[in-house]
């Protein structure tokens, strides 16, 4: 029996296992040819450190887990978490942990990974000084961070950025600090650091760069950093980012080979001065480079499996193979979650290489993109993206397979053409099988699209789940979508998004449906279209469907709501809800902001004016609802619709009312607006803004619909967003009168409701949009579907049948009954928990 | 000495909550029973009843009551609205491949009210 021992449960040697078990298939299982065993520090089994991240935005811990504890049990590995290895005897050939247990090995795969390199700076041991690396490490900096007010982050590279948007969202005034002249200083030449700078301003980050901390300030917590040029920087919270260190301890004090600055040195198959012993991911040293990237770990981690399988005659025929080898790895990589496209593959630099550069710079709205091409124009080398990085996958498909470039090399920099008809996806089809498209899997287009055809796989999910592709890092999951869409059209099949397992139908088809036999409840509907009970997927999607057809009243239809609408108010943590009242058009009358405030104080809600030009009140809990909306109601409001996939606010500027620039009342035209389509149910929420002139102080341009005063009339702009992924809206229409535009609008809105797929907002339901916005335009304006009349007579029959759903719930007593935390008794919930905070009150932490 | 076929009459004890008609069709309803919260919810096609643990595993929130339910490959469940963390009200057990699952309990109905064994 071959005894294998894998010293580290991180990503590397969890991969480890897995691609072992890939590789001695069916050996594995049949009676003791093996043994593997699995020590890992950390107190859990391995996690996806790439999306760490992840953790801030409240993805829990657990849901970052490699594989569960089960699965090492399920494949008879034995997993030691919380163990950390303290001495290997290469002799006896056993390693010992601190827990005084002893193992012994008969190969021995070290996966140490790194640790976060600390510089020696004096004061560096005070309190709320952190550095990056682990689910522990981000649980301090999280309870640290809830009483900091400024954060400090020393590294402007991948990770220090990545740390840096952590902490801004964590609502911290938020600084990084580098000692290079530039950002991201491995990745991007000066150019390109220049505007990823601008844009990390633009989004609150204050960078310092050429920056040399030579001391922490402060007694025993961390006070500010004292700079080389004796600068300080006041910070309460320090996290160090500043580059990573192999954590080579063990494999120094055993005296296995070890590089000048750190690092196992491997061979091509990775195997250490001692050929008993093997070294992948971040402790180990190839060639002279540490591979601080899962995709090189991972590849590392296969050549090894491969290896050992061979070695010890484990190999299942499947696998059987000439033994892989490790030759360098391209450090191609897209920066992600810091609310700033980066990008860089390939050769982004060219400094040794003879060739040619093209650039694109668009300073205005923060765009470099930079390619480099061999001297005779053939072939792409490598390049950088800032600003923009939709071409990535695309630009690095071509670098890495050496594909010919077209005549005119310059249109792989122009702006994407977004939404006319450019074939971003057909683009993959071009790509030869080979073509690696999941590196950290190290899968091809070939291995995706033969899956795709013979294992009838009809999801990305399916595609992930079946090929693996897309669980790394995450960045191909776009291009997986593309492979799919197009296999499937290559065999003739209609890509068709059904709703879900209950619905073979599109969203679009059983609005249709629902149109013409008019079934007004969801029982209706999934006896007529469905099967089985329906679930959390379309379950709202029919709900809102109803909603758009017939404008009922959907507290009627509860049960399918999703608990915003059910409740019409937004849960919040804990369970509350919060309660937004319309103020069409932001305009208040100083009665009803005093009536706002008698109601949040007699029901003690918190209050906040949102970004929507209104005002929330927080922290209602269920069965005071009807109660609040009652009082809100006699003070002459009602609902705003901020829980509903429906239309929000309408903003707007003071405009001609007021304004000295104003050309329009704006005001006007936005209640009016506002008041027309309130309460309009569809695919997804629908904003929109008024200006009074083009200096745009409603930010009309960032909506759904968007209205811009000129001397002659109005402008409409569409399908713009805010949100994750902005995008500004596009002119429809110029110098109209109001009638027009709203006859536009109209006829616009009611081809979105009937087209666009469930959670689709008009933006991207415009980016898939078969020939774009020039499309659309003909069917608003030119009538090219002949179906204006029918969609203005919908919208009117809709705005005729408004009615305030807060009102429709107060007036009934059958709905009302159902605002209660139990059924069988009329008590609250007595586990809310509420603190306070700058004299207001919020919900307890989760 | 424990037998080996332990019924459900020996080691639980039934609570009656509330009338038939006081829960939604195809919808959740919270009953409290002591100090517990329990989840109770009717699949009027089929004309099941189930019941579950109030509480939300994934951020010990006080909701289950107030998810959709619905199946999933005939599996029925519910989906808290939080996040959509889906459980099978049969087993309790999680439907997303996480490790953490709800607790589930039998339901009983006579003379038109709602019993739950706990
Ligand atoms: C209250 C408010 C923040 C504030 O304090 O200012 C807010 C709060 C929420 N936003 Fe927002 N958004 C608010 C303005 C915005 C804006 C700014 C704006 O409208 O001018 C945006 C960007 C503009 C846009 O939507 O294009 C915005 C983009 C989002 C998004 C991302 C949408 C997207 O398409 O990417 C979501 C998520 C979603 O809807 O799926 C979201 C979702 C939410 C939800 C509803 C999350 C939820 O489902 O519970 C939050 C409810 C909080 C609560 O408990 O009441 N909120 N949200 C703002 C309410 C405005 C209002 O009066 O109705
Ligand atoms: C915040 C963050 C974001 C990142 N983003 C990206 C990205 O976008 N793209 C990308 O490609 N890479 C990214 N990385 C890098 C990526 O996570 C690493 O390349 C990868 O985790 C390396 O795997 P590893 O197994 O070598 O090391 P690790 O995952 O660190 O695993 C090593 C494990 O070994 C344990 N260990 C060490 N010594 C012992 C011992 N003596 N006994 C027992 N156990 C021991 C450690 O505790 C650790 O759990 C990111 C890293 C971080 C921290
Ligand atoms: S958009 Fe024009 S009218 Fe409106 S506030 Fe600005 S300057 Fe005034
Ligand atoms: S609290 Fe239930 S899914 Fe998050």
């Amino acid at each position: 029996m071959t005894n294998i021992v894998v010293v580290g449960n991180g990503m590397a040697g969890f991969k480890f296992c897995e691609k072992l078990l890939a590789r001695t298939e069916g050996i594995a299982t049949d009676g003791g040819r093996f043994s593997l065993t699995v020590f890992g520090e950390e107190p859990r089994p391995a996690y996806d450190r790439v999306h760490l991240s992840a953790y801030f935005s409240g993805t829990p811990a657990d849901e970052l887990t490699l594989a569960p504890a089960g699965w090492y049990a399920d494949h008879g590995i034995r997993l030691f978490t919380g163990e950390c290895v303290v001495q290997i005897d290469r002799d006896a050939r056993t390693v010992t942990t601190h827990s005084g247990r002893c193992v012994p090995y008969d190969v021995l795969v070290m996966a140490t990974g790194s640790a976060p390199f600390v510089p020696s700076v004096p004061g560096i041991h005070k309190d709320g000084i952190f550095v990056y690396r682990t689910i522990e490490d981000l649980e301090a900096i999280t309870n640290w961070g809830r009483q900091a007010t400024r954060a400090a982050v020393i590294g402007g590279g991948l990770l220090g950025l990545e740390a840096a948007k952590a902490a801004l969202d964590m609502g911290l005034e938020t600084h990084v600090v580098e000692f290079a002249p530039r950002l991201m200083p491995r990745q991007l030449d000066s150019a390109g650091a220049g505007i990823l700078k601008a844009k990390m301003e633009a989004i609150g980050v204050s960078i310092h760069l050429s920056k040399n901390t030579t001391h922490f300030e402060g007694y025993d917590r961390v006070a500010g950093l004292r700079f080389a040029d004796d600068t300080v920087l006041d910070a309460d919270m320090v996290i160090i980012s500043a580059g990573i260190k192999p954590r080579d301890e063990l494999a120094r004090k055993i005296g296995l080979a070890i590089g000048p600055r750190g690092g196992i040195v491997v061979n091509d198959a990775m195997q250490t001065s001692d050929p008993a012993i093997y070294a992948v991911g971040e402790c180990a040293l190839h060639g002279g480079m540490i591979y601080g990237l899962v995709a090189p770990a991972y590849e590392m981690a296969d050549v090894v499996a491969s290896a050992i399988a061979k070695h010890a005659d484990l190999e299942s025929e499947r696998a059987a193979g000439p033994t892989k080898l490790f030759t360098g790895f391209d450090m191609s990589t897209k920066l992600k979650l810091i609310g700033v496209d980066v990008a860089s593959f390939g050769d982004p630099f060219c400094e040794t290489t003879k060739h040619r550069s093209l650039v694109w710079e668009d300073r205005l709205n923060g765009i470099y993109k930079r390619v480099n091409i061999s001297e005779d124009g053939k072939y792409l080398l490598g390049g950088i993206l800032v600003g923009e990085a939709e071409a990535y996958n695309m630009l690095l498909q071509t670098c890495k397979n050496r594909i010919l470039l077209p005549p005119t090399p310059e249109d792989l920099l122009l702006p994407a053409r977004k939404g006319e008809g450019t074939a971003a996806g057909a683009g993959v089809m071009s790509l030869p099988d080979e073509a690696l498209i999941c590196s950290c899997e190290g899968i091809s287009k070939g291995d995706i699209c033969s899956s795709i055809t013979e294992k009838e796989l009809g999801d990305v999910a399916a595609i992930k789940k079946c090929t693996k592709a897309g669980t790394g890092c995450g960045g191909c999951v776009p291009m997986l979508g593309d492979l799919l869409t197009e296999t499937l059209k290559a065999q003739g099949k209609i890509v068709r998004k059904v709703l879900c397992e209950h619905f073979d139908h599109t969203r679009q088809e059983l609005y249709d449906l629902v149109r013409i036999n008019e079934e007004e409840t969801f029982d209706e509907v999934l006896a007529h279209y469905g099967k089985g009970h329906g679930c959390e997927v379309c379950k709202p999607a029919v709900a809102s469907i109803l909603a758009s057809v017939h404008n009922d009243l959907i507290a009627r239809h509860s049960v399918i709501q999703d608990t915003n609408d059910r409740y019409l108010a937004n849960i919040q943590r804990g369970g509350t809800y919060s309660v937004v009242p319309r103020v069409a058009g932001g305009e208040i009358t100083p009665d009803r902001l005093i009536a706002l405030g008698q109601v949040a104080q007699k029901y003690n809600l918190y209050c906040k004016i949102t970004g929507g030009q209104r005002i929330d009140l927080f922290g209602a809990r269920v069965d005071q609802l009807p109660m609040i909306w009652e009082e809100l109601i006699e003070a002459g409001f009602e609902s705003g619709h901020a829980y509903g996939k429906a239309l929000r606010t309408v903003k707007s500027c003071v405009g001609s009312t007021w304004c000295r620039f104003g050309v329009q009342d704006s005001v006007g035209f936005a209640i009016e607006i506002e008041n027309r389509y309130k309460g309009l149910r569809a695919p997804h929420k629908l904003k929109s803004a008024v200006s009074g002139c083009v200096r745009e102080c409603a930010e009309a341009q960032s909506k759904d619909f968007g209205i811009i005063a000129t001397e002659k009339g109005w402008n409409l702009y569409v399908c713009g967003n805010g949100g994750a992924k902005p995008q500004h809206a596009q002119l429809l229409a110029s110098d109209i009168d109001r009638e027009t535009c709203i006859r536009y609008i109209d006829r616009f809105l009611m081809f979105y409701i009937k087209t666009a797929e469930p959670l689709a907002r008009t933006a991207t339901w415009l980016n898939k949009l078969e020939g774009g916005m020039g499309y659309l335009r003909s069917v608003v304006i030119d009538d090219v579907l002949g179906l204006n009349e029918q969609f203005e007579q919908e919208m009117q029959r809709l705005v005729d049948a408004y009615q305030c759903e807060w009102k429709s719930v107060v007036e009934s007593d059958d709905l009302r009954s159902e605002y209660r935390h139990f059924i069988n008794t009329s008590d609250p919930d007595p586990t809310l928990a509420f603190v306070e905070e700058r004299g207001q009150k919020r919900p307890a932490g989760w | 000495m424990v037998s080996q076929n332990i019924s459900i009459e020996n080691t639980r004890q039934w609570y009656r909550t509330a009338p038939v008609t006081a829960f939604p069709a195809d919808g959740g309803g919270c009953v409290k029973i002591g100090e517990r919260q329990i989840a109770v919810f009717h699949f009027k096609a089929t004309g099941e009843w189930y019941a579950c643990q109030n509480m939300c595993p994934h951020k010990a929130q006080m909701i289950l009551a107030r998810g959709l339910i619905g199946d999933c490959q005939g599996e029925p469940k519910v989906a808290c609205p939080f996040h959509k963390k889906t459980f099978s009200l049969k087993t309790g057990q999680n439907l997303n491949g996480e490790e953490y699952a709800i607790e589930t309990y039998p339901v009983r109905v006579e003379d038109g009210f709602v019993y739950i064994a706990l």
